[in-house]
C-alpha cells in the first residue's frame, strides 16, 4: 500500500465538482508527478489531499491512518508539508524566520534541520538576515520549499514549482527535489512543465477533467504516443 | 423587468401588499402615537419630524451603503454643511460686513481659485518629474500665503461688523426652503471631493477620509465666523411656516381653536409642526420615488453587481471606481438635504450641535436596523432608532429609578446611576447594532432579491 | 548668538518637547490600530474607546490608591494603577473578541463588515464610559507637575527664554520607549511573536505552518488592549481625560498609521511622530522666534502661523490625503488591498 492515498476524491469550492473520482498515490523515496491540461483539477487534488476544502465523497490516509477528517494544520503536524503555487513565503520576514516558521510545530531543537536546509540550498544560507520578499523568484522557491521540509515531513507537496522560474533554475530545483525523494520523503508534484517533471518522475498521473485519464512510470508516460500528442506537445 | 414603468402608485401599493412592511409602519404609527396620547401631541409632531428628517438622512446613507457598500463615516459633515446652507440662503445679507470686508473675501477666494489653477497648469505643462512637484509646491505655497494676506484683514474687519448680532457676511435672503437644494449641493460638492481622494483605495480608507473630512467641516464651521458665526450660532433663521404667534393673533384661526375647544396656543403649535411634517413628508417622498426609480432602473441593477462581486464587474468594463463616486456623492447630497431641513426645523444653526456619535454613527444604526439595500427598510429605521434614542432617555430614567428604589435618595450610588442614565442610550444603541449585525443582518425590512 | 540659543530654547520649549510628548501618544495608539489591522484586517473604529476604557480603570484605580493612600511621590500616582488598567482592558478587548469579532471572523465576512461591527462596540463603550465616570473633564494628575520649570532653566542656563518639561511629557516619552521596546523585542525574537508576524504576512501559509490562528488573535488582543490602555493614560495624564476627546484622537491615529503603512509597526511610530509634529509645526505661531533671528528690535507683522490652532485636526488629515494620493501604501510600505 502506498504511503499517502488520495482514493475516489469529489468536490470542489462549492460550485460545480472540480475532482470527479481521481486517485492518486505516493510512495515514500519516489517522485510522484500529476500534469494535466489547464483546469483538470490537478492543484484541486493536491489542496484536497492537504485537507483545503470540503471533499463530498472518497478519502485521504496518510501512512495507516484515515486523515480526511482533519484540518490543514493537524496534517502540517502529522507530517505532510505543502508548498503552494504563489505568495509561498513570508515577504517581510527574513529567510530564517521563513524556516523558523516551517517548524512552527515543532518542539525540539531545529538548528540540525536548519543546517539540513542549508546544505540543500547554500545560497541561502548567505542570505538567511534577507527579507525572502526581496529574493529572485527561484531563490524564493527555495525558501518555500525549505521552509516546508523544516517539519521533517513524510509527504511533500509541491504545486507547481517550476512556475515563474528560468529553465537553469527549475532544473537545479529539480535536482535538489531528487535529492529530497531519496532522503525518503514522499515527493508529490504537480507541473504545467510536464516534459521535464514526468523525466524524474517515478510515477505519473495525467489528470483530464477531475479524472485520471492515464497512469505508468515517468518513463511510460514520455513515450506513450497519446500522451506525447495531447499534453507533451508531439 | 419593467418596473420603471409601472407608476409609483401602485408600486406602493405593491409594496404595501408584502405583509411584513404595513404591519412594521403601522406598529411605527402606533409607537408615535402612543406618545401622543401618553405625554403630548406636541411632542409626538416634534418626534415625527425629525423622524422624518432622520429618514431622509438614512436614505441617503443607504444609496452609499446599501446600494454600493460604501462606508461613509462623515455624515455629520454633510449634515453640518446642509445647516450652513440653511444660513447662506435665508439670513439676511449684513451690508456692513460685506461693505467692511466682502470684497477682500471675495479676492482672496479668487486667489484660491487662481493658486488651484496655476497648479494645475504648472502640473499639466512641466515634463521633468523632480521639478514639477517641486514647482506645485512652490505655486500652492505662495497662493496659500497671497491668499491669506487677503483674506485675514477682510474676516478681521467683517468680524468686527457689531459682533453681538452680526460680525459675519450673513446670507441672501431668500426663501428658506431653498437652502434645501444648496444644502444638497453642498454637500455633493465636499464628497466629490472626499470621493475623488479615497475611492478607488480599500473600503476603510473612504471610512477614515470621511471621517476627517466631517471633523473638518465642523472645525470650519465653529471657527469660520465671518462666514457662519461659529460658536456664536446663527439663530432666527427664517420659517417656510407661519409662526405661532401670527397664527395666535389671526381672527379665523382663535375661531377655529375655539370650535374645537382648544386653546389657540396649543393648537397653533401644533399646526406649525404639522405644516413642517407636511413639508417633510412631500421632501421624503419625492426622494424615496427617486431613490426607488434609480435602484430599479438598470443604473440600479449595475450598481449591485459592482457591490456584489467587484472583481466580475470590473472584469466586465465597468469603471468601479466612477460609480462609486456617483453614488457617494447622489448619497451626500440626501443627507445634505436632511442637514438643512433639520437647520430650517430648528430655526437655528449651533455647530457646536454636530457631534458624530449623534450624526454619523448613529444614522449608520438606522440604515442597519432597518435594513441595508432596502429603502423601506432605511426610513422604517430611521423612524424607529430616533423614536427608541428620544424615548430611551425617559424610560432609562425611569428604568434606573425603578431598579434602584430600594437604595435611599441620597444612596450616592443610587445618585451616580440616576444622573448616568441618559447615557445608557448609547449603550442601547450600540447593542441593538450589534444584535442585529449578527442575529438579523438584514435588517427588519431585508433588500428584495431582483 | 545668544539670540539663537534663545530661539532654539523657545522651539523646544513649545514645539518640541509637546510634539515629542504627542507623539509617543499618537505612536501607541496607532500601535494599536496598525496590528489590529494587521492580524484581523479591518480599520478598528473602537480603538479611541479602547484607549479610553483603558484610560477610565486606570483612572478609578488611581483614586482607590489615592484613597488608601497610597501614592508615588514626585510620579502621578496613575504610574501604580497602570498595570491594573492594561490588564482590565486586555481583558475587555479578549472578550469583545469572544462575544462579537470572533463570528465574523469564522463566517469570514468582508473587512468593511468588521468595520460596522466595530462601530456598534464603540457605541457601547462610549456609553458605558459615561455611565461609569461621566462625561465631564477629569485632571487625574498628581506628584510632581514638572521635571524642571521654567524658572530653574533659566537659573542655570541665565537665558531669557524658558524651558519646562512637564512630568507627564518625561513619562510618555519613557514609557513609550519601554513599551515599544519590549514590543519590538516580542515580534522580532519570540516565537509567539514572530507567529503574529506571520500571520499578518500570509494567513494562508501561517495556517499551512500550523500557526493556530485563533492564539495569533488573542495575543494580538492582548498586546493592543496593553497598549490602548497606556496610550489612554498617558494622553490623559498629559492633558486631561475626557471622553469625548477619545473619538476626535480616532482621527490622528489612523492617519499615523496609514503614514506609515498599515499592518507596519514600526510604520505606525514614525507616521505617530510625522502626525504629531506636522500639528505642532503647522500650527505654532512664529512670530517670537523670527524675532530672535531677525535684526535687533524687529519683529514679525503677525503671528507667523501656517493654520489656526482651531484646524490642528485638518493637519492629519491633509497628511492622510497627500499619502493616500501619493503613495497609499504609506511609508513603509503597509497593505493597501
Amino acid at each position: 500500500m502506498s504511503f499517502l492515498i488520495g482514493a475516489d476524491l469529489v468536490g470542489g469550492y462549492g460550485g460545480p465538482d472540480i475532482l470527479r473520482g481521481c486517485a492518486i498515490a505516493a510512495e515514500r523515496g519516489e517522485i510522484t508527478v500529476v500534469v494535466g491540461p489547464n483546469g483538470a483539477g490537478k492543484s484541486t487534488a493536491m489542496r484536497a489531499l492537504f485537507g483545503m476544502l470540503t471533499l463530498r465523497s472518497g478519502s485521504v490516509h496518510l501512512g495507516d491512518e484515515d486523515i480526511t477528517a482533519l484540518a490543514p494544520q493537524a496534517r502540517a503536524r502529522k507530517g505532510m508539508g505543502f508548498v503552494p503555487q504563489t505568495d509561498n513565503v513570508f515577504r517581510s520576514m527574513t529567510v530564517e524566520e521563513n524556516l523558523e516558521m516551517g517548524a512552527f510545530v515543532r518542539d525540539d531543537d531545529i538548528s540540525g534541520t536548519l543546517d539540513e536546509v542549508y546544505g540543500l540550498f547554500p545560497a541561502l544560507r548567505d542570505k538567511r538576515r534577507q527579507p525572502a520578499g526581496e529574493l529572485s523568484g527561484g531563490q524564493r522557491q527555495q525558501v518555500a520549499i525549505g521552509r516546508a521540509l523544516m517539519n521533517r515531513p513524510r509527504a511533500l507537496m509541491l504545486d507547481e514549482p517550476s512556475a515563474g522560474v528560468s529553465p537553469i533554475v527549475t532544473h537545479e530545483l529539480f535536482e535538489r527535489i531528487l535529492d529530497i525523494a531519496q532522503s525518503g520523503v514522499a515527493v508529490l508534484i504537480v507541473e504545467q512543465n510536464a516534459r521535464q517533471a514526468l523525466e524524474l518522475a517515478d510515477k505519473g498521473y495525467v489528470l483530464v477533467q477531475g479524472r485520471n485519464r492515464f497512469t505508468g512510470t515517468g518513463e511510460m508516460l514520455l513515450a506513450n504516443p497519446e500522451v506525447r500528442k495531447s499534453f507533451l506537445g508531439g | 423587468m419593467s418596473d420603471a414603468r409601472v407608476p409609483f402608485s401602485v408600486r406602493v401599493a405593491q409594496a404595501l401588499r408584502t405583509p411584513r412592511k404595513p404591519v412594521l409602519f403601522a406598529a411605527m404609527a402606533a409607537l408615535i402615537c402612543l406618545v401622543g396620547a401618553g405625554q403630548s401631541w406636541s411632542l409626538a409632531l416634534t418626534i415625527l419630524n425629525l423622524c422624518l428628517i432622520s429618514a431622509v438622512m438614512t436614505l441617503g446613507v443607504n444609496i452609499q451603503w446599501g446600494y454600493a457598500g460604501l462606508f461613509n463615516a462623515g455624515v455629520m459633515g454633510f449634515v453640518a454643511l446642509g445647516g450652513l446652507a440653511g444660513v447662506l440662503v435665508s439670513m439676511p445679507p449684513v451690508r456692513a460686513a460685506w461693505h467692511a470686508g466682502g470684497a477682500g473675501v471675495v479676492l482672496a477666494l479668487a486667489m484660491a481659485l487662481v493658486t488651484i489653477a496655476a497648479a494645475v497648469l504648472v502640473y499639466r505643462r512641466m515634463r521633468q518629474p523632480a521639478y514639477r512637484k517641486l514647482a506645485v509646491a512652490l505655486v500652492v505655497a505662495a497662493g496659500y500665503f497671497a491668499a491669506r494676506g487677503l483674506f485675514e484683514p477682510a474676516v478681521r474687519a467683517i468680524e468686527a461688523v457689531d459682533p453681538s448680532r452680526t460680525g459675519y457676511l450673513g446670507g441672501f435672503g431668500l426663501p428658506v426652503v431653498l437652502s434645501w437644494f444648496v444644502g444638497g449641493a453642498l454637500a455633493a460638492g465636499a464628497a466629490w471631493a472626499a470621493g475623488k481622494i479615497s475611492l478607488g483605495l480599500r473600503a476603510d480608507y473612504l471610512a477614515i477620509a470621511t471621517l476627517g473630512i466631517s471633523e473638518i467641516i465642523v472645525a470650519f464651521l465653529k471657527y469660520e465666523e465671518w462666514l457662519s458665526r461659529g460658536v456664536k450660532n446663527v439663530t432666527g433663521l427664517p420659517r417656510p411656516v407661519p409662526y405661532e404667534v401670527d397664527l395666535q393673533a389671526t381672527v379665523w384661526f382663535r375661531e377655529w381653536a375655539a370650535s374645537l375647544g382648544a386653546s389657540p396656543v396649543d393648537l397653533s403649535s401644533i399646526v406649525v409642526k404639522l405644516c413642517y411634517a407636511g413639508l417633510f413628508a412631500l421632501v421624503l417622498v419625492v426622494l424615496m420615488w427617486l431613490a426607488e426609480a434609480a435602484l430599479r432602473s438598470p443604473w440600479g441593477r449595475m450598481m449591485r453587481a459592482i457591490r456584489d462581486n467587484e472583481t466580475a464587474a470590473e472584469a466586465m468594463g465597468k469603471d468601479v471606481t466612477a460609480r462609486h463616486l456617483q453614488v457617494f456623492v447622489m448619497g451626500s447630497a440626501v443627507v445634505g438635504i436632511a442637514g438643512a431641513m433639520l437647520a430650517t426645523l430648528d430655526g437655528q444653526f449651533t455647530p457646536t450641535t454636530y457631534h458624530p456619535l449623534r450624526f454619523t454613527f448613529l444614522v449608520w444604526v438606522m440604515v442597519i436596523v432597518g435594513g441595508s439595500g432596502n429603502n423601506w427598510g432605511a426610513v422604517l429605521g430611521g423612524f424607529l432608532v430616533w423614536y427608541v434614542w428620544v424615548e430611551a432617555e425617559p424610560m432609562g430614567l425611569w428604568l434606573m429609578d425603578f431598579l434602584t428604589s430600594p437604595l435611599a435618595a441620597d444612596n450616592p450610588l443610587r445618585i451616580h446611576l440616576i444622573d448616568s442614565a441618559a447615557h445608557m442610550r448609547l449603550v442601547v444603541m450600540g447593542l441593538v447594532l450589534l444584535l442585529v449585525l449578527r442575529f438579523a443582518p438584514r435588517g427588519l425590512i431585508p433588500e428584495e432579491r431582483r | 548668538m545668544q539670540d539663537v540659543v534663545n530661539a532654539v530654547v523657545l522651539l523646544t520649549n513649545f514645539l518640541v518637547v509637546p510634539a515629542t510628548a504627542y507623539g509617543c501618544q499618537l505612536a501607541l495608539g496607532a500601535l494599536g490600530v496598525t496590528l489590529v489591522y494587521g492580524v484581523l484586517r479591518f480599520s478598528n473604529f473602537a480603538h479611541g474607546e479602547i484607549m479610553a476604557f483603558g484610560a477610565m480603570v486606570t483612572i478609578l484605580f488611581t483614586w482607590l490608591l489615592r484613597h488608601w493612600g497610597v501614592t508615588l511621590g514626585p510620579l502621578p500616582t496613575a504610574l501604580l494603577a497602570l498595570p491594573a488598567g492594561m490588564a482590565v482592558t486586555a481583558g475587555l478587548c479578549l472578550l469583545t473578541d469572544r462575544w462579537v469579532f470572533r463570528f465574523y471572523r469564522r463566517t469570514r465576512a468582508q473587512p468593511v463588515m468588521l468595520l460596522v461591527v466595530s462601530v456598534g462596540v464603540m457605541f457601547v463603550l462610549n456609553g458605558v464610559i459615561r455611565f461609569v465616570i461621566g462625561p465631564a473633564d477629569r485632571v487625574f494628575t498628581d506628584g510632581a507637575r514638572f521635571l524642571f520649570t521654567v524658572r530653574e532653566f533659566k537659573a542655570w542656563t541665565g537665558l531669557s527664554e524658558g524651558l519646562a518639561v512637564k512630568t507627564t511629557q518625561t513619562l510618555s516619552l519613557v514609557v513609550a520607549v519601554v513599551l515599544v521596546a519590549a514590543l519590538f523585542w516580542f515580534l522580532e525574537k519570540t516565537r509567539t511573536g514572530k507567529s503574529m508576524r506571520a500571520f499578518s504576512d500570509n494567513e494562508d501559509l501561517a495556517l499551512l505552518s500550523g500557526i493556530n490562528p485563533e492564539r495569533v488573535v488573542a495575543v494580538t488582543w492582548l498586546i493592543v488592549g496593553c497598549l490602548a490602555a497606556v496610550a489612554g493614560t498617558l494622553y490623559g495624564l498629559d492633558k486631561s481625560f475626557k471622553p469625548f476627546t477619545f473619538l476626535s484622537l480616532l482621527l490622528p491615529i489612523f492617519a499615523a498609521a496609514i503614514v506609515g503603512g498599515l499592518g507596519n509597526p514600526l510604520g505606525a511610530i514614525v507616521g505617530g511622530f510625522v502626525v504629531a509634529f506636522s500639528e505642532v509645526l503647522l500650527t505654532y505661531p512664529y512670530r517670537k522666534f523670527l524675532a530672535y533671528l531677525g535684526p535687533e528690535g524687529w519683529r514679525p507683522d503677525g503671528l507667523v502661523q501656517f493654520l489656526s490652532t482651531d484646524y490642528k485636526f485638518a493637519v492629519s488629515f491633509f497628511i492622510l490625503v497627500v499619502v493616500l494620493l501619493v503613495k497609499p501604501t504609506g511609508i513603509f510600505s503597509g497593505r493597501s488591498s
